[in-house]
């Protein structure tokens, strides 16, 4: 079993969680945390790829996950504050359930 | 070409630098500096439409960095189409904020808006997989900046639904590149297209991005967060994120979709798209016509205008190439003649709720003998949306219903034509409201001129399209990937 | 390019002109406002005397814009153009006149006229339309103008119209648009008159091409009130009457009637459709709508409704005389699209005479009203006998001919269609006309807002009088190549006998 593969495995779990926690949560900072599961799922995978060159790793990847990671800390960041207004507001920590819309 | 002759780094590093700038100034030199930023814009989406009808496609490395690391751009018809777009939609909201808000909203508006133009034109402009990622997650973020804007608590739920559906789907679109860079070890466009194979890993990639797209594009029944978002927004805001910001990713979709011949080797999920776009006409028609309040039945004809825009991908069809050729270029009529006509709906419903001061259709009585102007702008907008001629919508759906006929899937056809007379019925609707008389007449707040005139302006841009439609038609019909890629 | 060639574009440019300028104009700018309504009609009127002159000398001017690869908007002159556009600028100058001082002192005047202009731009845009595309375009452009023209009035009654009228004229724009587009994409673009294309067309695919026309005349049918699509005509009646004049006699039915005119001629060919047998299915629909409409108008006692009625069955005249075969049924045919506008066109400012002056609604608040009224009264009279068919009124010339044609293809039931409908004619007209001259008055006029026994205002009589006189005038100078007979003849050698 290559390292490639781990990685790979592993970010698809993180995913899977992630995803599982976006759709079943309703409190709104476990969304915001399962979104980051998901966010660090996709960047390991992203890492797998880059090891598969034999001991060289791709520049490219490590790019890209660094501009994803950044892009990421900005999304929770503007999602924190979303959610602090909205506590602040309206004192809950859920959006109200959806009606027929 | 480098830097000062070509437009391309232009069209980014000014709504950048403006961005940033209007962010530091004080606030009463913030309106100058951008109407000199939104003047350099039109300026150069210009001179850019210049070169590339002109000279062919454009491309360009930022900073002489070249790809894989650095930021490549490339500026075909079809992009360079999108950039006039958005230039001339943009900036008409912008004027219109600037006379809508006040001094304080306004110094705040400024930035995020910049944020937004940067990311659409970097979007139109991208040639690789994780520029336009990036893209969209910056676009995302500044969408949501101002659909809060309007801070009340309706608007910043439908921002927090809104940033949710947007993150969630711009990871799986991240997702898909990432594992197409692991099976073809590419992130540009072009050398994507060259080496594409159909894999197990590419389907996956495939299915991620386009599940992630279609969320974004708020295609049906993945349209929940939409009508809220747009619904509650600040008028010009409304207008922005109707006419341009679900058009990014569905220009994405469309990019990936033809570039790669997606087409070619999944005719079932053609039809299972234009599926979901039939959905979108016919529910969203149908919730259009149920709303109580003006700008929810424009929220809601966004949905299912954005069905009609769907409607092309099962007819982009690798046997006829006719049929493909008349639905692409029906295709992107349909969302050139939408983003004025919505956005001058939106901004015409925004002028009539300021007169009244209530956003619901009941209030909306007598409003055609008040403000008959504006009344009319609504009206010219709706005859776009309703498909009616004279108008850009119209012709759009003559080279849908064409394509339909000459690919032979009839069943389109009947989609297209209850589509117009759902979109007749709501629009109408809206128009009986304000036929009505009622006592309380006098009981109006006026608003500027200006406001009415730019929400005039651009649904006059969607009825002119009716009779300039060859020229954008010529213009998406340059060489490029795209034509190249049409069957 | 001739200089004529700009002259359609010029025709419809003066409407369009006049409709903006007008929606511009402040509220309160009255004078301005008919000065601008006026002089666009008058300037349409000479216009259209410049375009009369140019087609007489056989030159046929057109326009052409592409606004779609391969497809063009044409605006063409030829002389069944003419016939409709002329009938139409007439009638709008009229009825222009008559609106002006119908709507004196009433709100939303700018809205209206705007409207209005913009009624009679797409009306010019019909007639002069080139190609079905372009026809297409100003059709539902006339849909879209001519709403807010019956809900003007803003009450529940005229939304609930304006609903019902949409309902209607958008379902048959659908399956008119559906007709044409796949005529397009079988044939491409087919310009009027060019009816060997076609003829290959259904040589090639016989059952697509019948079905391709059965849309076509259903879409144009619902406009033109052909029973089983003539439900809106009367539920449109809460309009103000210089709208329900404008509907019924200058453009919407006649734009529906006109269409099918050039479906069935320029499109398919007479001939052709006579072989494929398209024409007897037309025949009996008209016929029967005829016959329906004038039992119909016999039950109403409303003035205007009985009149609506009246429309739906005088309109299938011409619808009768497309499907009779032969020169004399197409002269019958086309002479009683001028011949019934101009009629029902006096009918109507008659009805709304009545009920501005003395609150007239009903028909037998009409008892004696001859002597209160009496030219007001006199042009009702000569619409009516023209809508009989006695001569020297222009209706008759159309029956004549209708009947003339109907022995000539062969076609003696619709001798006895004309003759039924002609006594229904009577049946519903002469009582009126009796109640008018004969009945003493009874009681008080239900509103009367004229006192000291004066007629009309002379801007709701003077339009009333000159439509009835060129009524009477259509009749008896009907040899003159000017006259609708004279145009419509010619037409019909042009065009038809080719």
């Amino acid at each position: 079993m290559d390292t490639n593969l781990i990685f790979t495995l592993c970010g698809v779990g993180l995913c899977g969680i992630g995803f599982f926690g976006f759709i079943y949560h309703r409190h709104l900072l476990r969304r915001l945390i399962a979104f980051n599961l998901i966010g660090n799922g996709t960047f390991l995978i992203m890492v797998g790829f880059a090891q598969r060159g034999q001991g060289v790793t791709d520049h490219v990847i490590q790019a890209l996950v660094l501009t994803g990671i950044v892009v990421a800390v900005a999304a929770t960041a503007l999602g924190l504050v979303l959610i602090r207004r909205w506590f602040q507001l309206k004192g809950s920590t859920q959006l109200p359930e959806d009606d027929a819309s | 070409m480098n830097m000062i002759l070509s437009p391309i780094p232009w069209l980014l590093v000014i709504p950048l630098a403006g961005a940033v700038l209007t962010m530091l100034v004080p606030y009463h030199w913030r309106s100058p500096a951008s109407v000199v930023g939104i003047f350099t814009q039109l300026m150069a989406s210009v001179v850019l439409w210049y070169q590339v009808t002109h000279y062919g496609p454009q491309f360009y490395a930022m900073a002489d960095w070249q790809a894989p690391l650095g930021i490549a751009l490339r500026a075909d018809g079809l992009a360079t189409l999108f950039i006039l777009m958005s230039s001339l939609v943009a900036s008409a909201c912008a004027f219109y904020a600037h006379a809508y808000l006040s001094l304080q909203k306004r110094a705040h508006f400024w930035p995020l808006l910049w944020f937004l133009w940067a990311s659409l034109n970097g979007i139109w402009l991208a040639a690789d997989t994780f520029n336009l990622y990036v893209g969209l997650e910056l676009l995302t973020f500044a969408a949501v900046g101002l659909v809060a804007f309007a801070s009340d608590e309706r608007s910043l739920e439908a921002s927090i639904r809104y940033l949710y559906a947007a993150l969630l789907g711009s990871m799986a679109y991240l997702l898909g590149v990432a594992l197409l860079y692991g099976a073809q070890g590419t992130l540009s466009m072009d050398s994507l297209a060259e080496t594409w194979h159909w894999g197990p890993t590419n389907q996956v990639a495939v299915t991620l991005i386009l599940g992630g797209l279609l969320l974004k594009t708020a295609v049906f029944p993945l349209h929940t967060w939409l009508p809220p978002a747009h619904g509650g927004a600040l008028t010009p805001v409304s207008a922005l994120l109707s006419a341009l910001v679900i058009k990014a990713s569905f220009y994405i979709l469309l990019r990936f979709w033809i570039e790669f011949q997606i087409y070619q080797f999944l005719p079932s999920l053609s039809q299972l798209l234009g599926a979901l776009g039939a959905g979108a006409i016919l529910w969203g028609g149908w919730m259009a016509l149920r709303q109580t309040h003006l700008k929810m039945v424009v929220a809601y004809s966004t949905v299912a205008q954005i069905g009609y825009m769907t409607l092309m991908f099962p007819l982009l069809v690798a046997e006829s190439s006719e049929a493909s050729l008349l639905a692409y270029q029906g295709g992107i009529l349909m969302l050139l003649a939408h983003a004025f006509a919505k956005a001058g709906m939106f901004l015409a419903a925004g002028n009539l709720i300021f007169c009244t001061g209530k956003p619901d259709l009941v209030s909306l009585a007598g409003m055609s003998r008040y403000r008959p102007l504006n009344i009319f702008a609504f009206g010219l907008a709706g005859v776009s949306l309703m498909g009616l001629p004279p108008s850009g919508g119209f012709n759009a759906k003559w080279l849908l219903l064409q394509s339909s006929f000459m690919s032979g899937q009839w069943w389109w056809i009947v989609v297209l034509l209850l589509g117009n007379l759902l979109s007749a019925a709501y629009v109408f609707r809206v128009f009986a409201y304000t036929y009505q008389e009622t006592d309380a007449l006098d009981t109006y707040k006026r608003p500027k001129l200006s406001l009415e005139l730019i929400a005039l302006g651009l649904s006059v841009g969607s009825i002119l399209l009716g009779f300039i439609s060859v020229w954008p038609l010529e213009m998406i019909s340059l060489p490029g990937p795209v034509m190249e890629a049409l069957p | 390019m001739n200089w004529f060639d700009w002259l359609p574009l010029a025709i419809l440019m003066t409407s369009f002109m006049a409709a903006t300028i007008i929606f511009m104009l402040p509220e309160q700018r009255h004078i301005l406002r008919s000065t601008v309504n006026l002089g666009a009609a008058c300037i349409k009127l000479i216009l259209i005397v410049f375009l009369i002159q140019v087609v007489l000398k056989q030159q046929y001017p057109e326009i052409r814009l592409e606004v779609l690869p391969g497809l063009d908007l044409i605006l063409r002159a030829d002389s069944l153009a003419i016939l409709f556009a002329g009938l139409s600028s007439v009638l709008w100058l009229f009825t222009t006149l008559y609106a002006i001082g119908y709507l004196e002192n009433s709100p939303n005047r700018s809205r209206f006229f705007g409207y209005f202009s913009l009624c009679v731009a797409s009306t010019m845009g019909i007639s002069l339309a080139g190609n079905l595309f372009t026809f297409l375009i100003f059709y539902e452009l006339l849909t879209l103008s001519t709403y807010p023209l019956v809900v003007h009035r803003g009450n529940a009654a005229s939304i609930k119209a304006g609903r019902t009228y949409l309902i209607y004229t958008l379902s048959g724009g659908v399956v008119l648009l559906l007709g044409v587009a796949s005529l397009y994409a079988l044939g491409g673009d087919i310009a009027f008159g060019d009816i060997e294309r076609t003829a290959a067309l259904v040589g090639t695919w016989p059952e697509l091409m019948t079905i391709i026309f059965i849309l076509l005349i259903a879409g144009l049918g619902v406009k033109a009130a052909i029973f089983p699509f003539h439900g809106w005509l009367p539920t449109a009646m809460v309009a103000p009457a210089p709208v329900s004049a404008l509907l019924h006699a200058v453009a919407v039915v006649k734009a529906g009637a006109f269409g099918i005119v050039r479906v069935v001629y320029d499109i398919y060919g007479i001939e052709l459709s006579w072989q494929q047998g398209f024409l007897f299915p037309i025949a009996v629909l008209a016929s029967f709508t005829i016959l329906y409409g004038s039992w119909r108008a016999l039950q109403q006692s409303d003035i205007k409704k009985r009149l609506a009625y009246s429309t739906v069955s005088q309109v299938s005249y011409i619808l009768l005389g497309i499907s009779i075969f032969g020169p004399l049924g197409t002269i019958g045919g086309l002479v009683h699209l001028l011949h019934q506008g101009l009629m029902k066109v006096t009918l109507f400012f008659c009805a709304g005479n009545f009920a501005e002056t003395l609150g007239i609604h009903k028909i037998h608040e009409l008892d004696g009203v001859g002597k209160r009224l009496p030219l007001t009264s006199a042009a009702f009279t000569v619409g009516a006998l023209g809508m009989i068919g006695l001569p020297p009124v222009a209706g008759f010339i159309s029956k004549w001919y209708l009947g003339m044609g109907a022995l000539e293809a062969n076609m003696e039931w619709v001798i006895f269609v004309l003759i039924g409908s002609s006594l229904l004619n009577a049946a519903y007209f002469l009582p009126v006309l009796k109640r008018i001259w004969f009945n003493p008055q009874q009681g008080q006029w239900p509103l009367e807002v004229i006192n000291n026994n004066r007629d009309a205002i002379p801007l709701l009589l003077i339009p009333a009088l000159v439509t009835a006189s060129l009524s009477i005038a259509a009749g008896l100078f009907a040899s003159s190549i000017l006259s609708p007979l004279g145009w419509a003849e010619l037409i019909t050698l042009r065009e038809y006998l080719r």
